[in-house]
């Protein structure tokens, strides 16, 4: 099997064996969505190489790919040249493959020591574990990783960066040959990230080929040799970093002709939503904007950025730690989803299935949900009410099905979405928060909900566009907010507005930047 | 194997473009009228499996003894389980939520020990039988505070107040017992409606099962515990006050199992430490027999009352063999175990049949991105 | 760039300590506890240490400890065990039942005893992992079966202590130096259990199957094994436990250790095993059994009701379960905010 896609510019110098782990053609697809087409991709001993993209364009993908979580409709992987399939996640370790998750996936009770050799404990006298060998190992690992942490202690109490850590001592325990990082300074703080980097490049000095996917476009310039870009699922670009800019990468990721989605002109009134100061300790910090009736406000960031958590604390799931929220001039604290929906502010959170939708029951019931005691004041669910409701929004929103009493877990994604705005839409609400409202939905259906939720404009009510998707947020908002790290980085309105202007703020290119003390 | 709420007599709206459009719902296109056959056939199921066993014990009944199919026979053994089974009706919800309530066997010894200690103090029964109800309800909101309210795992919650009532219960009579309870009292407990077999204890069930059936299969408090134990968070994003539910569902099992404890009272004319003891079992075996997913989010009302009432005959059936009530215990709980697995031999039954109905394997879902591949 | 002070780089690792701290000094506060507890005891009923009552407390403590050991296995890997009463039950009762039949020695009496709770736990194993039943509903099942069991064995008869060999419940009040037997074998144990928790490959799967149980598979660790081993094991101590009583007691019903399973479970919990599986040591649940045994004969000594027993128990669950809860909040939320941002 050969390498199918030419890589642009010079390669690393090539030593004449085959690349330890690589991609070859690889191509995969869940459900709605082509989540990798065609996609080549190789990785060299002693190299640092950077996988970008935006959100969705296969990032994570690629990763699971290579960790065996996943296996290719079509292509392959390639170890050492040779074609393999990767089962699971536990022989791709044993394959030499070793992958930092986003989400440690750590032992919570258990101590850091046994967490770094879980699986291949060190073992003394009669087979027993040997408790003070892989305490002592893994100290001599931290050591060499110039970090400070301790053994014995238990996982529970350790901080996200710290677990991390531990999750990169596994790999060095078990002798990777590749270092697979997936987004790991997403909840880090820029001491923190030093220190990785410092412990990534001893990683690669040692041989390993390393694989960091990160949405920091200036942290791949500071580590990577190589960078490779993704979009759409497809291979854009592989080429060292020092022949690419920031302008270049962004260019590469963003590049497409921005589509027409159908936006009708709404009178802009008054202000629904005024978030002031708000904070959440470990998501966001100090955000203030305020959403007006009949207007599109974007919440544009890349993941971990605090959106969806603004969001949960809108609508009372979670609690500020400080700042305020004015509804409608009035100050507001929601301690429950229940008082928010009261109070007029609906959420259409990220992901239906876990939190949009009740799979057993059908669109009928999912649609009455928040509000039936309202639909039956007298307690008994009788009569067409309920089915007339479900029929209007079926009809309104063009939601395919063979009929309101069919499972939502039948439907296909962009009827599934329609049903979770449906029932949102049947609580009346005066803001409605959408996030990532076409995620994994089709065009054809993805169109629809952009006109359902332009309709709403028009009609008064006010709403917050969370979405990953950069031209979806630049056609539809009349205004972008941006977040960084959980802080504003920009309010750009719709007329200034522009792929690369967000994308920039978003990767906290041009913050108002107060750098630490150290 | 189970149910959703909604009646199974709901038709399906014919909607203007769904025929064609069906094909989006990812799988098999089936038209409007195989889709309700099909529901309602999984629906029937159960229950008709749930009478077959009846019907089947029945008979075993008539074959062990010629006054099995009595009418004295029925009263009396219909009469045995009436308080166990009123408490399946109040657990039913419970389990559907998700949660489980160890402690009823409890609050039956302890509301019994309340209601002799009041009597024995001079306390009319028109006043104590209120009393202790609302002891019952102290107890359910206990339960239902430090589960719902502080997210505890109610397993364990309500294994310590297993504990508890039933110390209290001790604390209440000591190794007293009352016994001198007056006839008005005690001939609910164990007598018949005037000229019949039908038990008073046995229409109280009725009725709290019309209730049970209309409130969890008829209103929105209904649907909104299956949407609980379907999915606890959507429930809640969707604005379903989770904490508020559970809470109540715990008061009402509490209620209704010192409810119970005064019937037993009144049946056996005793009031003891002891009364209710291993209760608990034959509850839980109900429930899930008749249907209730132990995990939630699946169940009918109906499918308990049949339970009830084959757990009844086979009570009745085992003693006509001989066998004591510590056997039939045993009896119990080789049935709890067994209607926890019979449902997966019938799914996998099910998968075979469709597998070689379809001449081929069985589509393999891909994995939602996200999703843990093992 | 993200920003603010690196603030303690070392702080959360110290949290981490501090928390593994909190976590082992759970034996340590319970033993602290149950030393203040004897000497107010003491000191309000002198004859509470008189060697006549040690050796009366000791002995069903010493029981209670050792099926405590093997619930705490259970409960370890995020499952629960409530049929060890009744296992308790059967085995006390068959290994009497062979012993007045006088054609076995005692030991392999003893062999069959153990023999037999080894197969009740397998059982059990077999119901939960093969055909999946939640343990809560299994065991809960088996509770009233083997309970039957023994009603069968028993068939309307109980076993008097002049039916088994001559100075056969003699054991219960020997000494070792001072040390009831009792007690020692259940100081072995502890000992032999506690090691293989955790020095065996076995053992720390139990605590990763109980911490995380996804991650356990992604790490190819086979978690129906592991779990089917600790019912397997907490089986055949609950057996060992179940030949004790018989020695001690000498006087067997086919009720025999009803309603213990609330004493044992009691003991592991207060003991400092997380009823949310992963974490806990069997010396926790050993001085748990203490702990609770020395309640129940302080209420004795004292002249107390002995009502309020099931009463503790109850608060006493409550109270353990609720501090757990209390950590995990707060240690979340140090780990929120030591994401410096």
């Amino acid at each position: 099997m050969s390498e199918a896609k030419p890589i642009a510019a010079e390669s690393v110098a090539v030593t004449s064996a085959p690349p330890p782990v690589a991609l070859a053609a690889v191509s995969k697809r869940f459900a709605a969505t082509q989540a990798l087409s065609d996609v080549s991709l190789d990785l060299l001993p002693g190299e640092i190489h950077g996988l970008v993209g935006e959100n969705g364009a296969g990032k994570s993908t690629v990763v699971k790919v290579l960790a065996g979580i996943h296996q290719p409709d079509s292509g392959t992987v390639m170890l050492d040249g040779k074609p393999v399939l990767i089962h699971g996640p536990a022989h791709a370790r044993s394959l030499g493959i070793a992958t930092v998750h986003q989400e440690p996936r750590l032992f919570p009770d258990l101590t850091v020591a046994e967490n770094v050799f879980i699986g291949h404990a060190l073992t003394g006298r009669f087979g027993s574990v040997n408790w003070r060998a892989m305490r002592r190992s893994a100290d001599r690992i931290f050591e060499s990783l110039s970090v400070n942490i301790d053994s014995s202690a238990i996982v529970r109490g350790l901080s996200m960066a710290d677990q991390q850590l531990i999750e990169i001592a596994k790999a060095l325990s078990i002798d990777a040959r590749v270092l697979i990082l997936d987004e790991p300074t997403a909840s880090l703080s820029a001491h923190e990230v030093e220190r990785l980097f410092a412990i990534v490049r001893q990683t690669r000095d040692r041989g390993v080929a390393v694989l960091f996917v990160s949405h920091r476009l200036e942290e791949v310039f500071e580590l990577c040799g190589r960078a490779t870009v993704l979009r759409d699922g497809r291979h854009v670009i592989t080429a060292p970093t020092s022949e690419l800019t920031a302008a270049d990468l962004v260019r590469y990721m963003v590049g497409r002709s921005v589509s027409l989605f159908p936006r009708s002109a709404s009178n802009i009134g008054n202000v629904l939503l005024d978030v002031k100061g708000l904070t959440r300790i470990g998501a966001f910090r100090d955000v203030t904007f305020s959403v007006r009736a009949g207007e599109i406000v974007g919440l544009s960031g890349l993941v971990g950025a605090g959106r969806t958590e603004i969001a949960r604390v809108l609508f009372g799931i979670d609690r500020a730690d400080a700042g305020e929220v004015l509804l409608a001039g009035k100050r507001v604290r929601f301690k429950t989803p229940s008082e928010a929906l009261h109070a007029g502010v609906a959420y259409v959170p990220e992901d239906r299935h876990l939190d949009g939708l009740v799979a057993g029951f059908s669109i009928a019931e999912n649609i009455s949900l928040p509000i039936i005691p309202r639909l039956f004041p007298h307690l008994f669910i009788r009569g067409n009410r309920e089915r007339n409701l479900a029929a209007g929004y079926t009809e309104k929103l063009r939601i395919r099905s063979t009929g309101v009493a069919e499972l939502v877990e039948a439907l296909s994604g962009g009827n599934q979405q329609k049903v979770v705005i449906a029932k949102w839409l049947a609580t009346e609400p005066r803001v409605l928060i959408l996030d990532e409202p076409t995620r994994g939905v089709d065009i054809g259906a993805k169109v629809e909900v952009h006109r359902i939720i332009s309709d709403l404009a028009a009609a008064g009510m006010g709403i917050i566009l969370i979405s990953s998707e950069l031209p979806e947020v630049l056609a539809m908002s009349d205004r972008i907010i941006v977040l960084h790290e959980g802080r504003k980085t920009a309010e750009i309105s719709r007329a200034e507005a522009s792929e690369e202007k967000v994308m920039f703020a978003a990767t906290g290119q041009n913050a108002e930047e107060t750098h630490s003390g150290a | 194997m189970t149910q959703d709420p909604r009646a199974a007599s709901q038709q399906p709206d014919p909607s203007p473009a769904s025929s064609a459009a069906s094909v989006a719902a990812g799988g098999h296109s089936r038209g409007a009228l195989s889709r309700v056959l099909g529901s309602l056939s999984a629906a029937a199921r159960l229950e008709v499996f749930l009478v077959v066993i009846l019907a089947f014990l029945v008979w075993w009944g008539t074959q062990l003894s010629p006054f099995f199919l009595t009418w004295s026979n029925f009263g009396f053994s219909i009469q045995d389980v009436m308080e166990i089974s009123i408490m399946a009706l109040a657990m039913t919800p419970i389990i559907i939520t998700g949660e489980i309530d160890l402690s009823v066997e409890s609050m039956v010894g302890l509301s019994g020990c309340v209601l002799g200690w009041l009597w024995a103090s001079g306390v009319p029964l028109e006043i104590a039988i209120p009393l202790v109800l609302i002891v019952g309800a102290l107890g359910g909101l206990l339960n239902g505070l430090i589960v719902a309210r502080w997210g505890l795992p109610s397993l364990v919650v309500t294994l310590a107040t297993l504990a508890l009532y039933r110390g209290l219960a001790h604390v209440v009579l000591g190794s007293n017992v009352i016994s001198n309870f007056p006839d008005d009292f005690t001939n609910f407990g164990f007598g018949y409606l005037p000229g019949t077999s039908v038990p008073w204890t046995l229409l109280v069930f009725l009725l709290l099962a019309v209730v049970a059936v209309a409130i969890i299969h008829g209103t929105w408090i209904g649907r909104q515990v299956f949407a609980v134990g379907k999915n606890k968070d959507a429930a809640r994003y969707s604005g379903v006050r989770v904490a508020g539910l559970k809470t109540a569902l715990f008061v009402v099992s509490g209620v209704v199992a010192a409810f119970a404890g005064i019937i037993l009272t009144a049946r056996t004319s005793t009031a003891s430490p002891d009364n209710g003891l291993n209760m608990t079992l034959a509850v839980v075996t109900i429930v899930v027999l008749g249907g209730v997913d132990i995990n939630g989010g699946k169940g009918t009302v109906p499918g308990v009352i049949l339970a009830v009432f084959i757990l009844a005959t086979l009570k009745s059936a085992l003693t006509q063999a001989g066998m004591s009530t510590d056997y039939q215990n045993v009896a119990i709980g080789l049935l709890l175990i067994f209607s926890v697995i019979a449902p997966q031999f019938a799914r996998q039954f099910r998968v075979l049949v469709d597998r070689v109905r379809l001449g081929r394997h069985r589509p393999v879902r891909d994995p939602m991105p996200g999703e843990v591949v093992r | 760039m993200a920003l603010s002070a690196p603030a303690n780089v070392r702080a959360p690792s110290r949290v981490g300590t501090l928390i593994g701290q909190a976590a082992r000094s759970r034996e340590l506060t319970l033993a602290v506890v149950v030393i203040l507890l004897t000497a107010i005891v003491a000191i309000l009923a002198p004859n509470f240490l008189s060697s006549s009552n040690v050796i009366s407390v000791t002995a069903l403590t010493a029981i209670i400890a050792i099926a405590a050991v093997g619930e705490a296995l259970v409960i370890i890997t995020k499952n629960i065990d409530l049929s060890v009463e009744s296992t308790m039950g059967l085995v006390a009762f068959v290994v009497a039942e062979v012993l007045k039949g006088q054609n076995l020695p005692v030991p392999a009496a003893w062999a069959i005893g153990i023999g037999l709770g080894l197969a009740l736990g397998m059982v059990n194993g077999l119901v939960i992992t093969i055909f999946r039943v939640p343990s809560i509903v299994a065991t809960l099942g088996t509770l009233s079966i083997f309970r039957g069991l023994t009603y069968f064995v028993a068939n309307g008869h109980e076993i008097n202590a002049t039916d088994l060999p001559a100075g056969y419940t003699d054991a219960a009040s020997q000494t070792v130096f001072g040390v009831p037997l009792f007690v020692i074998l259940a100081i072995v144990v502890v000992i032999v259990v506690g090691l293989a928790l955790r020095y065996t490959a076995l053992g720390r799967h139990l605590y990763a199957v109980g911490s995380n149980a996804d991650a356990a598979a992604t790490i190819g660790i086979r978690s129906r094994w592991t779990v089917f081993m600790a019912f397997a094991l907490s089986g055949m101590l609950a057996g060992v436990a179940g030949v004790l009583w018989g020695i001690e007691f000498g006087q067997l019903y086919a009720s025999s250790a009803s309603g213990e399973s609330l004493a044992v479970i009691a003991a592991v919990v207060v003991g400092g095993v997380s009823i949310a599986g992963g974490s806990g040591t069997v010396v926790g649940a050993a001085i748990g059994a203490l702990f609770l045994g020395l309640i129940n004969n302080a209420l004795t000594v004292l002249s107390l009701p002995q009502e309020w027993l099931q009463v503790i128990y109850g608060v006493v669950i409550l109270f353990a379960v609720a501090t757990d809860a209390v950590v995990q909040v707060r240690t979340q939320r140090a780990r929120a905010r030591s994401r410096t941002r």
